[in-house]
């Protein structure tokens, strides 16, 4: 677990690999950094403090339920803290503490710790926070601070100064560009939520992960291609490049792209099964900004995914070797109708 | 004292361990969508309780008379004559909670945890056996629908009781407005509260088994 634990080996040759998912957990964090110091400039030390927040609320949670349970100690391979980090850059900067302290319960008890923790839940615990606290606090959730005018650190803050997310559903739905230029859109000086405004940052991060080899290419790559095509090949007026560059920028589509979908456990194995991901994760997100009533489709369509994971990595396993093509396909003939899938034979 | 260890136990098998919402599932529909105030529960578990036990003891007078082969469909028509009078005194003494149980009162008819009781238990039961079946039986139902009521009103809207007590019907004020976790009332926080509730419940049922087990393996060294 500590990246330290040996594994003895069974038959050769064996090199022994410094990472674990204690190290692997730590990239992300440091690939999240640079978003947050963009946060921060944008929106004042209340950004700092509502992520220390949630990552202090997850670290407890998971600490408590585990403790509670009797099982081991899982504080020390930070996915907790990284459920944190992701839960607040998806949450206003507005929003009072005690709001995210219920999400973080929703994320770590319901969504990870029940279904039997780290690798055994079935949706992204941040998301699935995100779409609970969408349903359950619809107003707090969706008032965006206006960038540069820094909002006070009280429990909540009413007198912040507010302004319109450029993802509003007015703004998918009919077609309306916002006021922030491409520009703007593509540094973060616009509203939105904390994290995930500033499309230059979260860029960089994610080509950190890549180049650690944390996260694969395919996913990401795939997901943004599919909102990138849609969105070009069917604009709601503008004209087709502008619209598909605001579309690209707004919204927490980088951050749902890297972050979020490439997360482990809920993301595909197989190479076809992760593009199949990728590819579902931008129709949906294009789907329900067009025709859907809430003001963005990321969290929604990577959750929609997240459900369908298993399926998808029987759909892309690799051709056995050798297996021939006949026996391929009486082996999914006899899978298609109820039989146990294990063996072609 | 047969009979009446014979009851006890029938009481723990309904309430708990064989409990028809949290243990066998059944009749989940009515489940789900009235629990969204406790006020609700109880108009739904009341006349749960009173049709299946009446049901129970007709069926099981009727039960020498009925040929085998029609039983479900006779189970069926007397269970609907007890949920259209059920139904008629909702109407007539509280309009205000038939009209918010609505559609799911006439439904109990073809509710699958009356169902199986009546064509079950009763068919095959003596009329004392089968009264005592179907009254437990529904006092689990009651039970399980109150506690989920109970939970998703107060997390849900944050009060208790509404539409009976406090001022003008609005409940019993627990958590602060705004406070509550509005998708609890949606019919998606029903999904999940009583899937949080199964949980517990397998969760406990699955520690006393381990207790017992490990007391028996005692008892024999």
């Amino acid at each position: 677990m500590n990246g330290k634990h040996r594994l003895s080996a069974a038959s050769s040759p064996h090199i022994c690999s410094p990472f674990g998912t204690r190290s692997l957990m730590l990239d992300v964090l440091i690939a999240l950094i640079p978003a947050l110091c963009m946060a921060v400039y944008f929106y004042g030390p209340r950004a700092l403090i509502l992520t220390a927040i949630s990552v202090g609320g997850c670290e407890f949670m998971e600490f408590a339920y585990r403790r509670l349970m009797k099982k081991s100690n899982t504080l020390g391979d930070l996915s907790a803290a990284i459920t944190g980090v992701l839960l607040a850059f998806v949450c206003p900067v507005t929003l009072p503490y005690w709001i995210i302290l219920i999400g973080d319960f929703f994320a770590i008890i319901v969504v990870k710790q029940l279904f039997g923790g780290l690798g055994k839940n079935f949706l992204n615990p941040a998301l699935a926070a995100h779409a609970f606290l969408m349903l359950c606090y619809p107003i707090p959730m969706t008032t965006w601070a206006k960038p540069l005018e820094w909002p006070g650190l009280g429990i909540s803050v009413p007198g912040a100064v507010t302004c319109a997310a450029p993802l509003s559903a007015e703004f998918m739905g009919s077609g309306i560009l916002p006021d922030a230029s491409l520009g703007d859109m593509f540094v973060g000086n616009i509203g939105g939520c904390l994290g995930e405004v500033s499309a230059l940052m979260l860029i960089i991060g994610g080509a950190y992960l890549l180049i650690r080899g944390v996260i694969r290419v395919r996913i990401p790559l795939a997901f943004i291609g599919t909102v990138a095509a849609l969105t070009f090949l069917f604009p709601q007026g503008n004209g087709h490049l502008r619209w598909m560059l605001y579309s690209l920028l707004g919204g927490s589509l980088m951050l749902g792209a890297f972050f979020m979908a490439t997360d482990y456990v809920t993301s595909p194995v197989t190479a076809g099964g992760e593009l199949f991901f990728g590819v579902g994760c931008g129709l949906f997100t294009v789907l329900i900004r067009y025709f859907g009533s809430y003001p963005d489709g990321v969290s929604h369509a990577i959750l929609i995914m997240n459900s369908t994971v298993c399926l998808l990595d029987k759909a892309g396993m690799p051709a056995r070797f050798g297996v021939a093509a006949g026996r391929r396909k009486a082996f999914w003939k006899k899978f298609r109708a109820g039989g146990k899938g294990e063996d072609a034979s | 004292m047969k009979m009446r260890m014979k009851i006890r136990q029938q009481l723990k098998e309904g309430l708990f361990t064989r409990n028809p919402v949290l243990v066998q599932q059944m009749g989940l529909c009515p489940v789900l969508a009235v629990s969204t105030s406790l006020c609700n529960g109880i108009g739904m578990g009341l006349s749960v309780l009173a049709v299946l036990l009446c049901s129970s003891v007709i069926v099981a007078l009727l039960r020498k008379i009925i040929p085998d082969r029609f039983r479900v469909l006779c189970c069926i028509a007397v269970t609907a004559i007890f949920t259209t009078a059920a139904g008629q005194l909702l109407q007539s003494f509280f309009p205000p909670l038939s009209d918010r149980l609505g559609i799911y009162v006439p439904l109990i008819a073809l509710n699958s945890m009356i169902l199986s009781r009546t064509e079950t238990f009763a068919f095959r039961s003596r009329v004392d056996a089968a009264a005592v079946d179907g009254a437990v039986q529904a006092l689990g139902y009651a039970m399980a629908l109150l506690l989920l009521c109970a939970v998703r009103e107060l997390l849900g809207s944050g009060t208790l009781g509404g539409g009976l007590l406090g001022a003008g019907g609005a409940g019993i004020r627990i958590l602060p407005e705004g406070a509550g976790l509005r998708v609890l009332v949606l019919p998606a926080g029903g999904f999940l509260t009583l899937a949080v509730l199964i949980a517990a419940t397998q969760y406990i049922l699955r520690r006393m088994a381990e207790k017992n087990a490990a007391a028996e393996k005692e008892a024999e060294l």
